[in-house]
């Protein structure tokens, strides 16, 4: 401190008339500078409708996010009395022309391979798998519903997908065998997501086609849809059309409308 | 006759300033997520008293559609937030501020008698200490809200990652609307805080900027 505590009287008026004058001039440069600050973050350059800045501290975020992810870390499971009924409809982009489902198929694109094509048969012979869980949306609210499917992750090793080797993924013993990213879209490519891929090869990603026990009607995404309790609602994409793998960072529906690509929970 | 005391050491000041415009941007960023979806409300016996917010009032503070740019805020600014917070708790620890603030076994009898003063019921001035009771209990009261509102946060940020802590605040939607309660309880704070720095006239508010005050002293001892 630069002043001495022990004066009195006008020595002491004075002393404090100038740190005073000090304190609010200083105080008043800092308060224009981050107004200044705040105008400047708001107004420049942007990527993906968001400030720069903005973008980057997400992605910084996400960095820190992917280096201590843990694949055993589970989103919570709830008993059947939690279900909520009934299972809440939102959005329908992607989804606008109707299907028709006995010419649906999916089809599996990886680089420098021939593309695959697979009806809902190519879950024949996995694992069945029934999960009760949390589904976040974005916009804040929850719901727990009961999803039925099989795991994306056997689906993969079933078929020897994913990998830049026509192996099955091993995340654990061969990380770098796979591709980078998964990118997967609708049917008419109205809605399309982007996944890192060991949130893509979560115990808890599945390829799903029943809700709450039922068959899942059109509006929660038939004939097949992604579940991924890890992330928010928008990268649980309805009615997959398409399921690419590369190393570049896909695009997002989302992530180009001002949102964070990972949305990793 | 005045004398120069010192009272609030320059890295309290700075931290305490700095925090006002980064909650502000956290109480404004989290304003538009919350927009998003709003079920809060205070009811008795199912009669809505109040909702938070009436639709004027996002409208008013141009707080609607804005949840992606709210959350983009909000996850930069909640780093200052967290690390200021972070850098008081360890400077007053270290510095021996600490002794001012935290409350003792003296202090809810002691914030009593401030209230029943500030409610002009006790016409005796206070005794004179840095900090009374009632700003002992209110300024650590703030600080563990400030650790409720990281870890809350840190709980719907990532329940999955961190399922431990979110299941410790009671799931989801409760470390949800404990987010949100702390949020109020800081606006509820503001509040008083506001209207007794006010009460407690320049001299207070200075010292805050300059770290001084001028205190009387009695003639006679420096005759």
């Amino acid at each position: 401190m630069p002043e001495k505590p022990n004066l009195t009287g006008a020595e002491a008026e004075r002393a404090m008339a100038r740190m005073s004058r000090r304190g609010f001039v200083l105080g008043a440069v800092a308060a224009l500078a981050g107004v200044g600050g705040m105008t400047w973050l708001r107004f420049t350059g942007q990527e993906g409708g968001l400030p720069w800045p903005l973008r980057r501290v997400l992605q910084f975020n996400e960095s820190l996010a992917q280096a201590t992810f843990s694949p055993e870390r589970l989103s919570p499971t709830f008993p059947e009395d939690r279900i909520a009924v009934p299972p809440r409809i939102n959005g329908g982009i992607g989804m606008v022309a109707k299907l028709d489902p006995a010419a649906w198929t999916l089809r599996v694109e990886q680089p420098d391979k021939p593309a695959r094509e697979f009806t809902l048969d190519g879950l024949n012979g996995l694992a069945r798998v029934d999960m009760v869980s949390e589904f976040k949306c974005i916009e804040g609210w929850s719901q727990i519903v009961q999803w039925g499917g099989v795991r994306l992750l056997d689906f993969l090793v079933q078929h020897k997908l994913g990998t830049r080797d026509g192996q099955a993924p091993d995340l654990k013993h061969a990380p770098n065998n796979l591709y980078k990213y998964v990118y997967m879209q609708t049917p008419d490519a109205g809605y399309y997501v982007g996944l890192d891929m060991p949130s893509a090869l979560h115990s808890q990603t599945l390829l799903c086609d029943t809700i709450n026990g039922q068959p899942l009607p059109s509006d929660h995404g038939a004939p097949l849809r992604l579940v991924i309790p890890i992330k928010y609602g928008i990268k649980n994409i309805k009615r997959i059309g398409l399921i690419r793998f590369q190393d570049e960072r896909p695009a997002d529906y989302w992530a180009e409308r001002r949102y964070d690509w990972y949305a990793g929970l | 006759m005045v004398r120069l005391q010192a009272k609030h050491p320059r890295a309290i000041r700075w931290m305490h300033w700095i925090n006002f415009p980064v909650l502000s941007i956290m109480l404004w960023s989290g304003l538009l997520i919350y927009w998003a979806n709003d079920p809060y409300a205070i009811r008795m016996g199912g009669v809505e008293l109040f909702k938070f917010f009436p639709t004027g009032f996002y409208s008013f503070f141009n707080l609607e559609h804005g949840l992606a740019t709210g959350m983009a805020y909000h996850f930069l600014f909640m780093w200052f937030f967290a690390i200021n917070g972070l850098l008081y708790v360890l400077y007053t620890a270290i510095s021996g501020e600490w002794r001012h603030l935290l409350p003792h076994w003296r202090t809810p009898a002691d914030a009593f008698q401030v209230v029943l003063h500030d409610l002009y019921i006790r016409k005796e001035p206070l005794p004179a200490a840095k900090f009374n009771g009632a700003q002992r209990l209110a300024y650590t009261g703030v600080i563990l809200m400030g650790a409720g509102s990281v870890l809350t946060g840190l709980a719907i940020y990532k329940p999955a990652q961190l399922w431990w802590l979110t299941a410790g605040f009671g799931g989801y939607e409760w470390a949800r609307l404990w987010h949100f309660a702390l949020t109020i309880g800081y606006v509820l704070f503001f509040i008083v805080h506001i209207a007794q720095v006010a009460k407690a006239g320049w001299n207070n508010f200075r010292a805050m900027v300059t770290g001084y005050e001028l205190t009387p002293v009695e003639e006679s001892i420096h005759a």
